[in-house]
């Protein structure tokens, strides 16, 4: 589709992903994700938590895939549905729910914005995950490299904002923030971070 | 009412696809001086994202927010009507351009589909001796938004009483705790004064301010420039993958406190500060 988004060379992944591929990630490295996606945020956690896939008819096997924390603006037209627009969300508001469900589904990857908590980042050093931080904001960028919609499920219920959509990526660009070995670019910048807030609350004095 | 009725769908059509001017330039500004790296790759994506957004009128972010209108409205016209038009081009702007649905019910977890619903969108009124009709709108994301803090001084664990150092504090204090949350580089607004509902009112409200507008009291205007390069000395940067810009702008306002009260409010945008006016008469 020839979005520009990144200057730099990333690389090319294509969904669904192995663990092997996955291990291989470092925080910092550039990426462009193609293939199956599947939307969930906080509808959609809250429902696969505690439950298993055996329990669950599901539309699509989620081991191996990527899960995007996103509630994409949709358009009905005469032949189903245009993606208008479509970036990340807060993430931090899935911790509670996502060491489940990275854990009992299988997911691979994770698309979101923000950074996730210690469990989180913990589950996914356990199970070979990790955490692709797409540019948060540039709704009409990322939705342009969303090829189609496959198919979404529980629309009525969980509304269409909530619902999950089954999307076919192509060149989604993102940035590992979160790899597969515990490392979080978010923790790095946090801790740099309280150094100087500390010394603005004058704590460095004691 | 029908033709302000379409010119607040094309308000809504402006501020969700485009961004102020003023605040483009600071992201512009921003990819310039942040040094190479994911940082400004990620700025170079955020300033594609605005062309391709304002030249194919596709929403800028998938969330339009809550809608939140300041309407300065002559004596001569109704609040009900504005009211009820503002409403009716809400239901048609969610789709006609579209907007995303934002409105869920908090007994039944329904979304309503058109973004309006008890109390949604948000709209404040105040009278005015002009004759023409002033609507500012606003649409600020719920990430962001989940973002703001109030505080109530003096408070010992950040050391902070009642001047500005105190306020300071309590601004360092919230975009640390945001981090890169809320879709930095933020404009940060903040208010002081004698109740919290005043004061995260007007804290949001200095968020439609131009970024190159400084308070024109000279003691604020010094604070607001004291505490951006403080914020931005924390580094979390644009998306908080470390950087320089943290915030594009700081704006501070205040209302006289009561004696025993010092409630300093802070409300953060997203680096997508959307915001335009509609003058009508």
């Amino acid at each position: 589709m020839g979005i520009k988004a990144f200057a730099m060379k990333p690389e090319r992944l294509e969904t669904p992903l192995d663990e092997q591929t996955v291990r291989e990630l470092r925080i910092g490295d550039m990426v462009l994700l193609n293939g199956l996606v599947v939307t969930g945020r906080d509808r959609v956690h809250k429902f696969l938590f505690g439950k298993t896939p055996e329990e669950l008819t599901l539309p699509v096997e989620l081991n191996g895939l990527v899960l995007y924390h996103c509630g994409p603006l949709v358009r009905s037209t005469t032949t189903g549905y245009e993606i208008v627009s479509a970036g990340p969300t807060t993430s931090a508001r899935m911790d509670i729910y996502e060491p489940w469900v990275i854990e009992k589904f299988g997911i691979r990857g994770i698309i979101g914005k923000g950074g996730m908590g210690e469990e989180t980042v913990v589950a996914m050093k356990n199970c070979g995950c990790v955490y692709f931080h797409a540019v948060s904001g540039a709704a009409a960028l990322l939705a342009k490299c969303i090829n189609k919609v496959v198919n979404v499920w529980q629309e009525e219920t969980f509304g269409t904002t909530e619902a999950m959509w089954i999307l076919e990526l192509e060149d989604f660009p993102a940035v590992v923030t979160i790899d597969a070995h515990g490392n979080s670019l978010h923790d790095d910048v946090l801790r740099e971070s309280e150094k100087v807030y500390r010394s603005f609350m004058g704590d460095n004095n004691g | 009412m029908l033709k302000l009725q379409d010119g607040i769908v094309e308000l809504y059509r402006k501020v969700s696809t485009s961004l102020p001017n003023d605040v483009e330039e600071a992201l512009q500004r921003a990819y310039q001086e942040e040094p190479p790296g994911v940082t400004r790759e990620s700025l170079s994506a955020v300033i594609e994202n605005i062309r391709i957004a304002r030249s194919e009128a596709r929403p800028i972010c998938q969330d339009t927010g809550v809608p939140t209108f300041y309407v300065q409205i002559p004596r001569q016209l109704s609040q009900i009507e504005v009211r009820e038009t503002i409403i009716e081009a809400t239901k048609r702007a969610t789709r006609e351009i579209p907007l995303r649905a934002n409105a869920v019910d908090c007994i039944t977890e329904r979304n309503s589909g058109d973004n309006t619903g008890k109390l949604f969108p948000i709209i404040y009124f105040e009278e005015t001796r002009e004759d023409r009709l002033i609507i500012d709108l606003m649409l600020k994301g719920g990430g962001s938004e989940n973002l703001g803090q109030t505080y109530k001084l003096p408070l010992s664990e950040l050391k902070a009483q009642r001047d500005f150092e105190g306020i300071k504090r309590c601004v360092i204090d919230a975009v640390f705790k945001a981090q890169g949350k809320g879709c930095p580089p933020y404009t940060i607004g903040v208010a002081i004064g004698a109740s919290k509902d005043q004061v995260t009112y007007l804290s949001k409200k200095q968020l439609l301010r131009r970024l190159d507008e400084e308070h024109p009291s000279a003691e604020l205007a010094r604070l607001e420039r004291d505490i951006l390069e403080a914020v931005n000395s924390l580094g979390i940067g644009p998306l908080g993958f470390g950087g320089r810009f943290t915030a594009l702008s700081v704006k501070v306002d205040c209302a006289s406190r009561h004696p025993a009260s010092y409630f300093v409010d802070v409300s953060f945008s997203c680096w997508a500060n959307r915001r335009g006016r509609l003058v009508w008469g």
